[in-house]
């Protein structure tokens, strides 16, 4: 193992640790960016180059700022002077060090593992791009419908209640027109009780 | 202890970090910052025996990480926006307040 690797490593797990322990939550969301940075570190360290820049692109970039939005816009950014941990802690952390110890276990002692180190392999772009337009196609497509799932999804859910009922309203009412099942699915606002 | 042997140990104890985080603490970002470090652990796995394991060629752990932070990334924009329009309901962050499914 090289002194590269086992420098990133330490300050990776460190970074989640932190992340995980600190109480003001937007110290939490930083101490996130840089394991995320320190991961991509490590697969740039095993000569995953587009997995790294994938990495910083979508968590460092995306990701991160999405968690630092949701801190903000939930207030929860002051630092809480109640407890920040659940009732049942001790459990969760006993339960975790049991699970790192069957896994670190599993990894030092199991016999199937390759032994020598072989070389490097040759990764270009230009080979992912191959893979992903002909072996990995479907998967691809597949991938962009789900985020564009998601991204509707989202938008969706996060939207204010308000605009959301009127627009449900709007399409319950425009449904109405082509099939009466719709009355049943959207109750009027009046009975429902919706806050 | 061989490389993979290393990024096999790390991998783990991201992975106990996040599973920690994710069962013990109270707010529901970090408990999602949480799972996002455990989905981070499965990575480095995949990476890892890619980089040491047979035939590194065929690239199937590349892409497997690449379709996975694909999809991490819509997941982690779908629960941040349940987050989001819970905290709206409830006025909380809180895991352990958000008791009723129809408040």
């Amino acid at each position: 193992m090289s002194p590269a690797f086992l420098i990133i490593a330490f300050v990776t797990l460190f970074a989640a640790a932190a992340a995980m322990s600190l109480r003001n939550l937007v110290h939490c969301a930083l101490s996130l960016v840089v394991a995320l940075a320190g991961l991509a570190a490590l697969y740039l360290n095993l000569g995953a180059q587009f997995v790294g820049f994938a990495q910083i692109l979508v968590y460092v970039g995306a990701v991160a700022i999405l968690i630092v939005f949701a801190v903000l816009l939930t207030r929860s950014d002051a630092t809480p002077n109640q407890a920040i941990l659940a009732p049942g802690w001790l459990t969760g952390i006993v339960v975790s060090a049991v699970v790192f110890a069957t896994l670190g276990w599993a990894a030092l002692n199991s016999t199937g593992l390759p032994k020598e180190t072989p070389p490097a392999p040759e990764t270009t772009v230009k080979n992912i791009g191959d893979m992903l337009m002909t072996q990995y196609v479907l998967p691809l497509e597949v991938i962009g419908l789900l985020l564009t799932a998601a991204l509707i999804g989202a938008v969706i859910i996060a939207m204010k209640e308000g605009s959301e009922k009127a627009k449900i309203e709007d399409g319950g009412l425009k449904m109405e027109t082509l099939s009466s099942p719709s009355s049943i699915l959207h109750p009027p606002p009046s009975s429902g009780g919706h806050a | 202890m061989t490389p993979l042997q290393g990024c096999l140990l790390v991998s783990a104890l991201l992975f106990a970090i996040g599973l920690a985080g994710a069962v013990t603490r109270r707010n529901a970002i970090l408990a999602l910052v949480g799972i996002e470090l455990m989905l981070n652990s499965a990575n480095l796995n995949f990476i890892a025996f890619w980089r040491y394991g047979p035939n590194p060629e065929a690239l199937s752990g590349v892409m497997v990480v690449i379709f996975s932070i694909a999809i991490a990334a819509a997941e982690a924009a779908v629960g941040l926006a349940l987050i989001i329009a819970i905290y709206r309901h409830y006025r909380t962050a809180n895991l352990d307040e958000m008791k009723n499914l129809k408040g």
